[in-house]
């Protein structure tokens, strides 16, 4: 079963969300982490294990070879992403703007311009327990995400069986690396803040997943805090509020040190009993 | 004119807030770009009129049209990202997985592929309660190309502080380190990188700041919530002074933060004590810059 934590912005929780939940969830049972926000990961933050695997993680590009090629510029007619042009006597490649589609490279009539691997960021496999932790971090500077939140996604589907309880931390917002992140996820968990910012960001969240005919829940973080919009908003919009994480000073601090909260503080603990409660129900009801 | 770029790496450090405060602080000087166009929410605080409101296209996606198609199935062979699947024995195209490279076009042997622009999403100019204007954007649901969204506000909000013989822009950022924020931050005169002391903070703080000193841009930093950890707040003292980024302020932990908020109000206009002093004097320092 796939579950992916996410949220309309950045900051509400979602990595902490996701680290307890993993990590108690394991002291029971075979559960796998994966943090798919490449652009800033901080899963691996939170969890200690053991490396066991590390490989680096490509994306393909063109690389000219002057030798054959006639400059007939066909390569810069047929790249959508000016990623390739003709300067001159010269063909140009910009590696960052490149989406790797293998146009110019098939489609040249020399077969000038072969494919070529560029290395766009790192994975990582830790274990510890009965908990597999995977995270992938892209090279600064790169700026697709989506390839590699993809090949991490192929990685961890190689690399488990189906029925394993898979943990997504999906990288924020509602653009297209959250698509990738979401799409294949059976179950969408929604963190947010009981805030007007949380509210607003949220609401983006749900449309963008409604959109995906996704099944969802509503964590609300730092419950007291703000105002009760957010549990008005759900209500009216039957989306069920599956817990409620405490505002407490105390958190932020015990976060701030990089630690797992539950093992100190007995309300998150009940709070992400009920999460897994809620996930089990899932599981029995749509044979998971 | 001055363009001042405010980002975070990380979410939830305060920024949007401390941004809007900004923008309130610099009243009628300034013009104000919102190009967290994914999580747009300086809207919340500054009242805007949404005068002017346009849509934005970018990037394609293909489409076949099942009368010329022949299904020769080409088009399906040459897709890097499995987007053209049989269903119903058609050829049919998946939104979410075009990339948009129009390969499937070139190759199709009758034509049947179109490819056509998408409404990503649309932006604004728009009055907002301190008497200036604000640039602000919304991004489709699910949309791709934020990257070019942001630039889009950028660019807009750059032409209108000229038009307006405005001294300076104020830009709330985007998270990440990915084509968004390259995009906010191209162009800029000054960073300022707010922060949070805590493991992922720091972590955050360093990466995206890679990324800055890729631009070479000058940049200071807020550290907000900077009594939650000390350690954490030395920590970052340290690569700061390292790195030679100028500390601007450090700011305590305060849930004013979340009540100004609620109120659609910035945290000076709500709080008249600390926190007002701490933010009017960093902004005289980021003017000055
Ligand atoms: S592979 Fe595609 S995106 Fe990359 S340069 Fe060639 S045509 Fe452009
Ligand atoms: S445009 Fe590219 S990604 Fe989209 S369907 Fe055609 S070949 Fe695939």
């Amino acid at each position: 079963m796939k579950i992916a934590i996410a949220s309309g912005k950045g900051g509400t929780g979602k990595t902490t969300v996701s680290t307890n939940l993993a990590s108690l969830l394991a002291e029971s049972e075979d559960v796998v982490l994966t943090d798919l926000d490449v652009e800033e990961p901080n899963s691996g933050l939170f969890i200690s294990g053991d490396k066991i695997h590390e490989e680096d993680k490509f994306k393909m590009i063109p690389k000219w070879k002057k030798d054959e090629c006639i400059l007939c510029g066909n390569c810069q007619k047929v790249c959508n992403f000016n990623a390739v042009m003709k300067l001159g006597k010269m063909i140009m490649v910009f590696p960052e703007l490149c989406h790797g589609c293998y146009a110019c490279s098939e489609l040249c009539p020399t077969k000038s311009l072969p494919m070529i691997p560029k290395k766009m960021g790192e994975l990582q496999h830790f274990k510890s327990g009965n908990l597999d932790f995977i995270e992938s971090k892209l090279i600064i500077g790169e700026e697709q995400a989506v390839p590699l939140i993809k090949q991490t996604l192929d990685y961890v589907d190689e690399n488990f069986p189906e029925r394993i309880i898979k943990i997504f931390d999906a990288p924020p917002g509602t653009s297209c690396p959250v698509i990738e992140a979401t799409k294949d996820a059976d179950l969408i968990l929604l963190v947010t803040e009981p805030t007007p910012f949380g509210l607003h960001d949220l609401i983006l969240a749900i449309d963008t997943m409604r959109e995906l005919k996704k099944d969802m829940g509503v964590i609300i973080n730092r419950f007291g805090i703000g105002d009760t919009n957010v549990e008005k908003y759900c209500e009216e919009n039957n989306i069920q509020i599956i817990a409620k994480i405490p505002n407490m000073r105390k958190i932020a601090e015990i976060y701030s040190d990089g630690n797992l909260l539950y093992p100190k503080i007995s309300e998150v603990k009940v709070q992400l009993e009920n999460i897994i409660s809620f996930i089990s129900e899932y599981q029995q009801e749509n044979a998971l | 004119m001055k363009e001042i770029v405010i980002i975070s790496g990380k979410g939830g450090t305060g920024k949007t807030s401390i941004t809007a405060s900004f923008a309130y602080l610099g009243g009628k000087e300034v013009i104000v770009a919102d190009c967290d166009v994914d999580a747009a929410d300086m809207h919340l605080l500054m009242q805007p009129d949404r005068r002017e409101s346009e849509d934005f296209y970018s990037g394609v996606l293909a489409e076949i049209n099942q009368e010329k198609c022949i299904k020769c199935g080409k088009c399906a062979e040459v897709c890097r990202w499995d987007a053209i699947p049989v269903i119903d024995n058609k050829y049919v195209v998946q939104s979410l997985d075009c990339e948009g490279c129009g390969y499937c076009a070139l190759v199709c042997p009758t034509d049947a592929i179109s490819m056509n622009e998408q409404n990503v999403g649309n932006w604004h100019i728009s009055n907002i309660k301190t008497g200036t204007k604000m640039v602000h954007a919304k991004l489709g649901v699910g949309a791709d190309n934020s990257g070019k969204l942001v630039a889009k506000v950028k660019n807009e909000a750059k032409a209108l502080a000229e038009k307006e013989g405005k001294e300076i822009l104020i830009v709330d950022g985007s998270p990440g380190i990915g084509c968004p924020v390259v995009s906010s931050l191209s162009g800029a005169s000054y960073v300022v990188l707010v922060t949070e002391p805590s493991v992922s903070g720091i972590h955050d703080l360093k990466r995206v700041y890679e990324l800055v000193k890729k631009f070479g841009i000058r940049a200071g930093c807020i550290i907000n919530k900077a009594d939650i950890n000390i350690n954490k707040s030395n920590e970052i003292h340290s690569f700061v002074k390292k790195e030679n980024i100028n500390l601007i302020c450090e700011i305590p932990y305060d849930e004013d933060f979340t009540k100004a908020m609620t109120q659609g109000k910035t945290i000076v206009e709500f709080d008249n004590g600390k926190i007002k002093q701490i933010l009017d004097e960093s902004w005289e320092k980021i003017k000055k810059i």
